[in-house]
Parts: structure tokens; C-alpha cells; sequence
């Protein structure tokens, strides 16, 4: 505000304005719609640059407009994506060289490549394994494994989160440049292996089935198949399914109707005796 | 219950409804909300159990592009609240959390399509400048999102808890002995959705090595996400260095026309999610 005194009308934003979009990023999706998605949270995270960017009237109306437009990406990588309109916004205020379809072609073109790192790295990665961890120790009845789970899942995101925002701003368009580098596919491909190798070992540990049918009987020992397919390979039968539910997701296969299926064998196996 | 429980259990509710919509603290997921309702009535070890067993059921639900999860938040709460209150087993609670889990995916639906009504309002407010009026539309439409948990919420608490014993008393054990057995089998469900979003084929081996570790070793979770990232660490220094040399033997374009392909498989995998 004081850097309109030196004539040149610069104005910036304040760690203030930043902190402030940090804060209102965690509300992002509060108004998640089926018409525009994130629309009007990026309008609302938005709302505290656009305050201090553009004075009452038409270029602030514009301003809000613009963000009001449809937008949807992994919503904690979104921040890199603030940091950059809000550098772009500061730009176009101050100097009037950026015009309004460089900002939304800006937005379009991240929000792709971000949903395309976010969904796994944290949707297919973080999320599960740190679940998964957390929820192995809840089933003890630990109050250690929500907890582990709740600080971890949080200090992962509010980490990337500030530091993208901080990042994005400060780097401005530049960011895109470097998001072609090999850094974040290393880190995808990174973190989808630490991904895929814990979920196989949960499709052996943490899948219970069990054919309590009786196969044998020697001097009488009864051995159930499932002792039998234990002794060939624990955990056969959960990675014979896995791959046959991934293969039939992969076929478009609506995921609660293969839930309810799979209840649907519950009830028969118990009924039927063949599943315990 | 008393005055107090029944209020922070709406607060929870309330919570719980506008995390699953944020999807950023993750207080939407079982293994935080069963705990927190558990904390409420005395009896946290329940919600533990309830909430971690829950949580490898739902690992693999999650929100992409426009397609919507389950719904965590439902199913959490009004299940612990029953399974605590009415002194039933945790396999009468899974039985109630995946047909709640399904309503609460219609009812988010039905408030994200309300929320289109607010984001028209945001349009016009954004065009007079009128800041504060998109921030209240935002806050308003979060709300909705709070009220969807809470409304059912409070329609259970109101029913005597006798009724409620008595419906799920009725229950046939067959019944809920097979959603148990089916609970134990849907966690592949998950783990399928999980691979099939890493689904990039080089890296698929990792998945069989982690399923044959864990059927041939003692190791816990922990050691698989050290093991996990160790592993990880080892193929991205091979992937990179080996690179590096390949480069210098003039076979450069077969190695950069293989990631090419990787890359862009693991952008159709994820296009096939968004199409779901």
C-alpha cells in the first residue's frame, strides 16, 4: 500500500495476502459443483489478492469474473497454480501486459499435468500406505495408528501446500518450464513404486480369505483347500481377485457394483459353507 | 447419551460432511472419524477397531476428476454411533456402512448439484464486485455439505436406540457372518483401484516382489514402506544413471522413446479414471 507513494503504482502482495490464500486454499472445494467444478473456491481463494491488486470497480469486477471460470485439479496441488495467477494478476495490475487469456491458459495448462502427478502421488500413494499403516495398528485397538495416520497424511499436505503457493508466486510463469524437467516424474515414478510394492504386500497380508471345505484326511488331520493353497502360496486367491477387479475396473466396471458383488458372495459362501 | 455427547456427535458429523467434500485434513476418512465418535461415547477402542477396518475397505476410494467415492463420512459416523450404542458386533457394522456409504455418495451428488444454483449467484455478485457475497455463497454451499452428514445423523439419534437394536437384531446371522466374510475379501477392491492408477507396466513388478515378500516373511508395514522406499531409491539412481551412460552410446532415442511410452500409458490409465 505505501509503494503507491513513490510514484511508480506499484502495487505487491503482502506475506499477508499469501497466508491468507494459504488459509482459504484449505477450503478449495467447499463449492465443488457438476457445472464447474472448483469454480468458485479458486474465486474464493483468489478473493484476497484480487482485494489488494485492483481497487473498487470495473478491473476488479472483471478480476473476479475471470476466476468464476470452470477449474478442476488435485486440490493440494493447486497451490503452485495459485502462486502463479496471483504472480500473473500482479503482473497484469502493475503493468497490463498480461491479458486475461494468458491467465486462463495458464490455469487450463496446469491443471492437467497437476491432477496427473497429485492423483497418484497422493490419491494412489501417501493416502493408502499411510492408511493402511494407521489402520493395521488401529485394528489392535491402538489409538497410536489414527493418530499416525492424521499427523502424517497432514504434514505431508500442509508442507506442499505452503511451500507450492510460496514457490508458484515467486517463480511465476517460470514454473512451467520446470514442471516439463524430470524432477516431478522422478518423484511420481518414485512414489508409485513405494506405492505398488506396499499394496502387494497388503493383497497378501491384510486380505482374509478363507475355503474351510475339508480336502483330506490322514490318520485324522483334516486339511481344508485353504491349507492346501496356503502351502502352495499364502494369499494366492486375494492376488488371483486383485488382478481380476483391477481388470475389471479397467473395463469400466462401476466400483460399488463390484462391492456389492463381493457381499453378495459373502453371504453365498457362509450360506453355502464354502467360504469362513 | 446425554446433551453434550449428542452435540459434539452432530459436530462430528458436521466435521466429518465438509471433509469429505474438502478432502484436506481427511477427517472424512474412517479410521479419524470412527475414532473421534468413539472418543464422544466412551468407548474409543470400538471406534479404533471399527475405524481401521473400515479404512482398508475404503483405501482405495477417492475422488477423481468428477467421479465421486463413497462416501467415508456417512458410513464412519452413523456406524460407530450404532455398533457403540447398540453393543453390536463390528460385522454388523460393515454391514451398515456400505449400504450408508452408497446414500451418501447420492446425497453428495445431489448437494454438488444444488451448488450450481450458489455459483450462479457467485457469477452476478462477481460482476457488481460484491466479494463478501462470493465468499457467503462459498460458505453457504460448504455448509449443505455439513448438513448432509448431520441431518441422517440426527434422524438416528432421534430414533430410540431400542428400534434401532431391534432392526439390526433382526438381522439374520447369515447374513451378517457373510458381509464379514465379504468385508475381509473388499479390501481388494481398494487395492486394485490403487494399482490400476500406478499402472505403469515397468514398474508392475514391484507389486508381485511386495506380494511375495509379505507371504514369505514376518515383516510388518513399517518394514515394507522402509523397504518400499529403499527399493525405490535403488531403481530411480539405475534408472537415471543408466541413462546417462546410454546417452553417451548414442542409443539416447530409444531410451527417451521409452518414456515416452511410460508416460503416456500412465496418462491414459488416468484418463480411463477420469472416464469412470
Amino acid at each position: 500500500m505505501q509503494t503507491t507513494q513513490t510514484g511508480q503504482n506499484k502495487v505487491a502482495l503482502t506475506n499477508k495476502d499469501l497466508n491468507s490464500m494459504f488459509f482459504r486454499s484449505m477450503f478449495l472445494l467447499g463449492s465443488f459443483n457438476f457445472e464447474r467444478a472448483q469454480n468458485m473456491g479458486f474465486c474464493f481463494v483468489m478473493i484476497p489478492a484480487i482485494k489488494r491488486l485492483y481497487k473498487p470497480g470495473k478491473e476488479r469486477n472483471e478480476a473476479l469474473s475471470r476466476h468464476m471460470e470452470w477449474f478442476n485439479t488435485h486440490p493440494w496441488l493447486t497451490a503452485p497454480i495459485f502462486g502463479v495467477t496471483a504472480a500473473m494478476e500482479e503482473e497484469k495490475a502493475n503493468t497490463g501486459k498480461v491479458d486475461e487469456t494468458a491467465i486462463a491458459a495458464m490455469k487450463i495448462g496446469l491443471m492437467g499435468p497437476l491432477a496427473g502427478v497429485g492423483d497418484p502421488l497422493f490419491w494412489g500413494t501417501s493416502r493408502p500406505v499411510l492408511a493402511a499403516l494407521g489402520a493395521g495398528i488401529a485394528m489392535t485397538g491402538s489409538i497410536i495408528g489414527p493418530l499416525l495416520f492424521f499427523v502424517l497424511i497432514n504434514v505431508i499436505r500442509l508442507t506442499c501446500k505452503w511451500y507450492f503457493l510460496r514457490y508458484g508466486y515467486t517463480k511465476g510463469s517460470e514454473i512451467i518450464q520446470d514442471m516439463a524437467g524430470g524432477r516431478i516424474k522422478k518423484l511420481t515414478e518414485g512414489a508409485s513404486i513405494v506405492g505398488l510394492f506396499v499394496m502387494g504386500a497388503l493383497v497378501s497380508k491384510w486380505t482374509t480369505i478363507n475355503i474351510p471345505i475339508v480336502a483330506t484326511k490322514i490318520n485324522g488331520k483334516t486339511q481344508t483347500v485353504q491349507d492346501i493353497l496356503d502351502s502352495v502360496m499364502p494369499g494366492m486367491l486375494a492376488l488371483i481377485l486383485t488382478l481380476f477387479v483391477s481388470w475389471l475396473l479397467k473395463k469400466g466396471v462401476n466400483p460399488l457394483l463390484i462391492i456389492f458383488a463381493i457381499f453378495g458372495l459373502g453371504i453365498l459362501g457362509k450360506w453355502l459353507g464354502f467360504l469362513g | 447419551m446425554n446433551i453434550i455427547q449428542i452435540i459434539l456427535v452432530l459436530l462430528v458429523a458436521g466435521i466429518a460432511g465438509m471433509g469429505s467434500v474438502l478432502d484436506e485434513a481427511q477427517t472424512h476418512r474412517p479410521l479419524v472419524a470412527c475414532t473421534l465418535i468413539g472418543l464422544i461415547l466412551g468407548d474409543v477402542k470400538t471406534g479404533i477397531i471399527l475405524g481401521g477396518t473400515l479404512e482398508m475397505m475404503a483405501l482405495g476410494w477417492m475422488n477423481v476428476g468428477l467421479a465421486m467415492a463413497p462416501d467415508t463420512a456417512l458410513a464412519s459416523v452413523i456406524s460407530t454411533l450404532l455398533v457403540i450404542n447398540t453393543h453390536t458386533s463390528i460385522g454388523e457394522g460393515i454391514a451398515i456402512a456400505v449400504p450408508l456409504a452408497a446414500a451418501g455418495q447420492a446425497l453428495t451428488i445431489f448437494v454438488r448439484t444444488i451448488v450450481v444454483f450458489f455459483v450462479h449467484k457467485g457469477d452476478d455478485f462477481a460482476q457488481k464486485g460484491r466479494y463478501r457475497a462470493i465468499e457467503w455463497m462459498h460458505v453457504i454451499a460448504l455448509g449443505l455439505q455439513a448438513l448432509r452428514v448431520m441431518i441422517p445423523t440426527g434422524i438416528v439419534l432421534a430414533l430410540s436406540t431400542s428400534a434401532v437394536e431391534g432392526v439390526l437384531k433382526s438381522i439374520p446371522t447369515v447374513i451378517t457372518g457373510g458381509l464379514q466374510i465379504g468385508g475381509g475379501i473388499i479390501v481388494v477392491v481398494g487395492y486394485a483401484m490403487v494399482i490400476n492408477m500406478m499402472d505403469v507396466p515397468e514398474l508392475k513388478p514391484f507389486f508381485y516382489l511386495g506380494f511375495l515378500f509379505a507371504a514369505f516373511t514376518k515383516f510388518n508395514l513399517v518394514g515394507f514402506g522402509g523397504l518400499g522406499l529403499i527399493l525405490a531409491l535403488l531403481y530411480l539412481q539405475l534408472e537415471y544413471s543408466g541413462k546417462n551412460n546410454r546417452a553417451q552410446t548414442a542409443t539416447a532415442s530409444a531410451g527417451s522413446a521409452q518414456q515416452g511410452n511410460s508416460s503416456s500409458a500412465a496418462d491414459d490409465d488416468l484418463d480411463d479414471d477420469l472416464d469412470d
